[in-house]
């Protein structure tokens, strides 16, 4: 069997008392897209800086192309590239000269580094603003920047923090193609994190869903989805009492009845047969429904099913909320927030 | 937005490695200098007020200190404008910016040795701070200031003042290593006030009383005033003609800018050690 591109053992992170990523355990095989989803604050940058080697893990071990990450980082960063949640660039430099340095510090020759920058320039189309220097950039460029910086000296595999996080669907899709065009050219294994199931949904090969620092499924989209039946029926409602789910949950056919604040879920194998006695039963009970919607299962089922809350708080469940993804992703992840002000912690007691 | 899948993305495949401590020095340098041009703001005090205080203080000062023959006080003040002018210019805050914006974490990433991250922007330091003192000696040899050994002595008194900016840029780098604090590194200029003015700034040895010469006795300012103004001719500050080449003064200079550095340096070094251990 081939090693895996990523293997982990029980990784976990502690910030003092809280523990950011709870031990989690993964295999992610060479050429795999791995969607890591999960909530803001879940874990899913501290689990990526301990990968890329920015953070010691607690406790358990991470291999990465065969190397742990906290007894050889410096073999893991030869062999990966990463871009982190916040495109981190350096707004003085133009983006050219950003790739340039970038190449310069893998130990790329002159010649290697030329082709290599007008190569990555062809994925990740920036035009002629790679001449201008990167403050100018929108959002979606230097994003875009950020992947080209990553890819520079050709990496076996590419952490993807939260790629799409702010930007806006245009972007958001250009970025998506790239991904894809990486893996299906190159190979390159792909761990990507992210909070939009749309995301995980169209690109991942296999999806973890991380909650509270913990792995908590994991699958292709089609079998996590399948977990949760074949259909789904959303009821929102005015006010939920336990009466409506017992109701719901006497409706023959139906499988699973979540409730989440003013919204219920039901679960079912065959939901148009189901949807006439659901709405029955919600009358019956006494219920005043505001909607009714039948549709087939998203992610954010599966994780409302594990978790008891939505993915991305009251975001509809389709992903139809693509307009409100550029506020939601401007929130950092606790987890590096946390990160952050463990490594001041630190330094105060060093000072 | 996207390039068509064609683009033929394939032709070459690359091996990254490390790249080598020099290639690396050189490399965080080259950034680093390039930067300098596209931040006027941070450069263009350090080279005016020097000369600002440098014309104020002898067109103030120079009545009430009766040039003789063997002294003449836009002499001895030639090194204290260089001293200003070399003094706390560093890349300190661009580092903290780094640190405070990711790109610090994205260079960690890169197989980059940890030592050139800081020698690199070092060696850019030391490269502002001789071009910073250029101009000073400039200002100085047009009001009429002569240095002994020509050409070599205005060579000696630049390096010489360059690599005393160089060490002293340790304070800073420690400071910013250590907080990746920008109100913290700005504060470090305040390091710059007793370090400077507790010495022979505006009076020679000598003429310095009380706890003042008590305290310029121990600063490494004074030895190094002492051996930049010995290369100027009537700079000395203390009567009587000087020789062209005072061994001892100079020997005094450099061992106080070794003193200060390995100070500095390690502080920096450390500060340095932790901020890229992995926490």
């Amino acid at each position: 069997m081939t090693e895996p591109a990523i293997a982990t053992e029980d990784i976990a992170r502690q910030f003092g008392d809280f523990w950011a990523v709870a031990g989690v355990d993964l295999e992610i095989a060479p050429g795999e897209i791995y969607g890591f989803l999960g909530p803001n604050g879940a874990g899913k940058s501290t689990l990526v800086r301990m990968l890329c080697t920015l953070l010691r893990p607690s406790r358990g071990r991470g291999l990465v192309a065969g190397h742990d990450v906290a007894l050889e980082p410096e073999r893991v960063r030869l062999q990966i590239g990463v871009a982190l949640q916040d495109a981190a660039l350096d707004d003085r430099q133009t983006g050219r000269e950003l790739l340039d340095l970038q190449g310069r510090l893998y130990g790329l020759r002159r010649d290697e580094r030329s082709v290599r920058v007008a190569q990555v320039l062809r994925l990740v189309d920036i035009g002629t603003a790679i001449d201008r220097q990167i403050k100018t950039y929108s959002g979606g460029m230097k994003r875009r920047l950020d992947l080209a910086a990553a890819l520079i000296h050709d990496p076996d595999i590419l952490f993807l923090d939260e790629p799409t996080t702010g930007l806006d669907p245009e972007s958001r899709a250009a970025v998506w193609e790239e991904v894809r065009s990486l893996n299906e050219q190159h190979g390159t294994t792909i761990f990507l994190t992210t909070q939009y199931l749309e995301e995980a949904d169209e690109l991942a090969d296999r999806v973890g869903i991380i909650s509270r620092g913990r792995l908590v499924a994991e699958g292709t989209p089609e079998e996590l989805k399948r977990t949760v039946g074949t259909d789904v029926i959303v009821a929102r409602v005015e006010s939920l009492t336990d009466e409506t789910l017992r109701a719901l949950r006497a409706v023959p056919g139906v499988e699973q009845v979540v409730a989440s604040h003013d919204e219920v879920t039901v679960h079912a194998d065959n939901g148009a047969t189901v949807m006439s006695p659901v709405a029955i039963a919600l009358h019956s009970a006494g219920t005043t429904v505001v909607s009714l919607t039948l549709r087939t299962p998203t992610l954010d089922d599966v994780f409302l099913q594990l978790t008891g809350s939505h993915l991305q708080g009251d975001a509809s469940a389709d992903g139809s909320d693509r307009a409100d993804h550029g506020t939601q992703g401007e929130d950092a992840e606790a987890g590096t927030d946390t990160s952050r002000s463990a490594q001041t912690a630190a330094e105060g007691a060093r000072a | 937005m996207v390039a068509p899948a064609s683009a033929p993305t394939t032709a070459l495949r690359v091996q990254a490695r490390p790249a080598g401590f020099f290639v690396d020095v050189a490399s965080v340098a080259r950034r680093a200098i390039r930067q300098i041009p596209r931040e006027p703001e941070a450069v263009v005090p350090a080279l005016i007020v020097p000369i600002f205080f440098y014309v104020l203080n002898i067109g103030a000062l120079s009545k009430i200190t009766h040039d003789a023959a063997h002294f003449s006080f836009k002499s001895f003040e030639l090194p204290v404008a260089v001293v200003f002018a070399v003094t706390g210019v560093s890349r300190a805050s661009a580092l903290v910016t780094d640190i405070q914006n990711g790109y610090f974490d994205r260079l960690m990433i890169t197989p980059v040795r940890r030592l050139p991250l800081l020698l690199g922007l070092m060696t850019a330091d030391l490269t502002l701070v001789m071009a910073l003192a250029v101009p000073v000696v400039i200002v100085g040899l047009a009001l009429g200031v002569r240095f002994h050994g020509g050409v070599l002595g205005i060579v000696v008194f630049v390096v010489l003042s360059g690599i005393w900016g160089l060490v002293f840029t340790g304070l800073p780098y420690a400071i910013a290593l250590k907080t990746g604090n920008p109100g913290a590194v700005n504060a470090s200029f305040i390091l710059f006030f007793p370090i400077t003015f507790l010495s022979t700034t505006f009076v020679a040895k000598p003429y310095l009383q009380g706890w003042l010469g008590t305290v310029a006795n121990y600063n490494p300012m004074t030895y190094i005033l002492q051996g930049l103004r010995s290369l100027i001719v009537g700079g000395g500050g203390v009567p009587g003609p000087e020789p062209a080449w005072n061994a001892a003064f100079l020997g005094q200079a450099v061992l106080a800018i070794a003193a200060f550095g390995a100070i500095s340096l390690s502080l920096a070094l450390l500060a340095l050690r932790g901020r890229v251990r992995q926490p």
